[in-house]
């Protein structure tokens, strides 16, 4: 297992702390003129996105996590694991219900996601910033209504459920903020 | 940053000389000798947290060493009966580099023949209040106090614990309580280490809060090259001053005996093999010098780079040096 040593920690870099991957996402320096030096850092959970504070004795070696970010596009959902492809060495993997949980009722098949994984195994999956997504239902529009105004639900084809404003038609295809889950507007053809 | 340009601006430069003027005039005042000693020598520090650039020649194969502090040769110079004498240098220590470290850095040393080290905390305060006081837009300092307290006071004062007398346990304890997060194993036994754990994660940040705040009397197993105290063998005569959470000098009454200097430095070579660091040989000409007769006298290391960047108000050491080493 490879490992770094302090001097080569900086933002960014990835570490196992207590046997989970971690993010360096700050790294301080302490230094007395006399005596031992610590590097402070703040880490980022890779599974669960907290961030907390360690402290190492400079010097000291630290091991790596194996952390690989791709960009895979996903195929299907066995019921049980969410498929996704590398469309250059067409390898698959199967990601867990935990590592879609965020997207999973926005994930279209072929949409390119990227997939992080750890120790070969996906450990989360983001979409890109936008998605386009067709109402399966809604109520029905309201014409001539355009101005701003109450919003209502919508059902995605993906299963999601967004606010959309009262002209929204089944059928519309839909350009979706996928780190609010909210709607932006809608997408002409 | 542009390739090519200063990472410390043309105006911050300006100021910085003044203040270099300033601080050679209250020497010049003085009656300090201004000296010059060589930065590459044929030996290093063996201080165990202290690295060394070594320098490959490639004429003769000898390796020499950037000097860590001009220490040892202005103390070869005190044993020659230089008198007091002071010296604005660069210093070069491998793998220091964050916001107040650069690989190579200003310092300012000077050694007062006759000085205790009291009588040495009190020209420390003069010399950064007239240096503060030089920048007239600088109106801070006539309203920070100095105070003195005692390394023991210290902890007793922010963490109610005795860094004399407390066990390994009670310092762990106390990492724990105030949420430092370190591996006990890679820690050890060592009480230095987690006192400076301690130190430097709870108490240095809340130091010299506008106030020039000076610590004094270290544990004797912090002395460095400072003298054990005559009326407490667990104390150093050593002292820091800190500004806004920030070391700025570190100063000691000198070891004057040769051969308690010696094994010093036979103690340090030894910690270094065996936490595998790199072998250097400690300055024989210093120990010659020094059992000839080093004159009683105190003496202070200063960040010069940190106390520009404290007079203008920077927070990182690059603003204050013309190339910081990523663009040197």
């Amino acid at each position: 297992m490879a490992n770094y040593s302090t001097n080569e920690f900086k933002n960014g870099l990835k570490i196992l702390v207590d046997g989970d991957p971690f993010s360096i996402v700050e790294n301080e320096v302490v230094k007395p003129g006399k005596g031992q030096a610590f590097n402070r850092i703040k880490v980022k959970n890779l599974k669960t996105g907290k961030v907390i504070e360690r402290t190492y004795k400079s010097g000291e070696s630290v091991e790596a996590a194996d952390v690989m970010e791709l960009e895979l596009q996903y195929l299907y959902n066995d019921g049980e694991f969410w498929h996704f492809m590398d469309q250059d060495s067409f390898e698959q993997v199967g990601a867990p219900q935990s590592a879609v949980a965020d997207v999973e009722n926005l994930l279209k098949e072929q949409e390119m996601c990227t997939v992080t994984l750890f120790n070969g195994v996906p450990l989360t999956v983001e979409l890109p910033n936008f998605v386009n997504l067709e109402v399966t239902d809604t109520d029905p529009g309201l014409k001539g209504d355009t101005a701003q105004g109450g919003l209502k639900p919508a059902t995605l084809e993906t299963g999601a459920v967004v606010r959309v404003p009262l002209f929204i038609e089944i059928g519309e295809l839909l350009k979706i903020d996928t780190r609010t889950k909210e709607y932006v507007s809608r997408v002409k053809d | 940053m542009e390739k090519g340009l200063p990472s410390a601006s043309i105006e911050t430069l300006q100021k910085r000389a003044l203040i270099l003027a300033a601080i050679r005039s209250f020497f010049w005042e003085r009656k300090v000798l201004e000296v010059e000693t060589p930065v590459l020598s044929q030996y290093g520090t063996v201080d165990q947290h202290i690295n060394s650039f070594s320098v490959d020649s490639g004429f003769d194969q000898t390796k020499r060493y950037l000097h860590t502090s001009p220490e040892f040769a202005m103390k070869r110079l005190l044993a020659a009966g230089s008198g007091s004498i002071y010296q604005i240098c660069h210093c070069f220590r491998d793998g220091e580099k964050s916001r107040q470290h650069n690989h190579e850095f200003t310092m300012l040393e000077w050694y007062r023949t006759d000085f205790s080290y009291i009588e040495l905390i009190r020209e420390v305060d003069d010399l950064v209040r007239m240096v503060l006081g030089s920048l007239t837009e600088n109106y801070i300092v006539e309203k920070m106090e100095t105070e003195c307290i005692t390394y023991q006071m210290m902890f007793n004062t922010y963490l109610g614990i005795n860094p004399f007398s407390a066990t390994i346990e009670q310092l762990q304890n106390c990492a724990s309580t105030n949420n430092i997060n370190i591996s006990h194993e890679s820690m050890g036994e060592n009480r230095d280490d987690w006192l400076n754990l301690l130190l430097s994660h709870l108490i240095e940040p809340q130091l010299g809060k506008g106030k020039l705040t000076f610590v004094m009397d270290y544990p004797a197993s912090q002395a460095a090259l400072a003298r054990i105290s005559p009326y407490d063998v667990n104390v150093a005569e050593r002292f820091e001053l800190y500004i806004d959470g920030v070391e700025i000098a570190n100063g000691f009454q000198e070891l004057c005996d040769s051969q308690e200097q010696e094994q010093r430095f036979i103690a340090d070579q030894e910690k270094r093999t065996q936490t595998g660091k790199m072998q250097i040989p400690y300055d024989k000409n210093f120990i010659k010098a020094m059992s000839q007769g080093l004159p009683e006298c105190s003496g202070v290391a200063l960040g010069v780079d940190r106390l520009v960047m404290f007079a203008l108000g920077l927070e990182n050491i690059e603003e204050v040096i013309p190339f910081s080493s990523e663009i040197a």
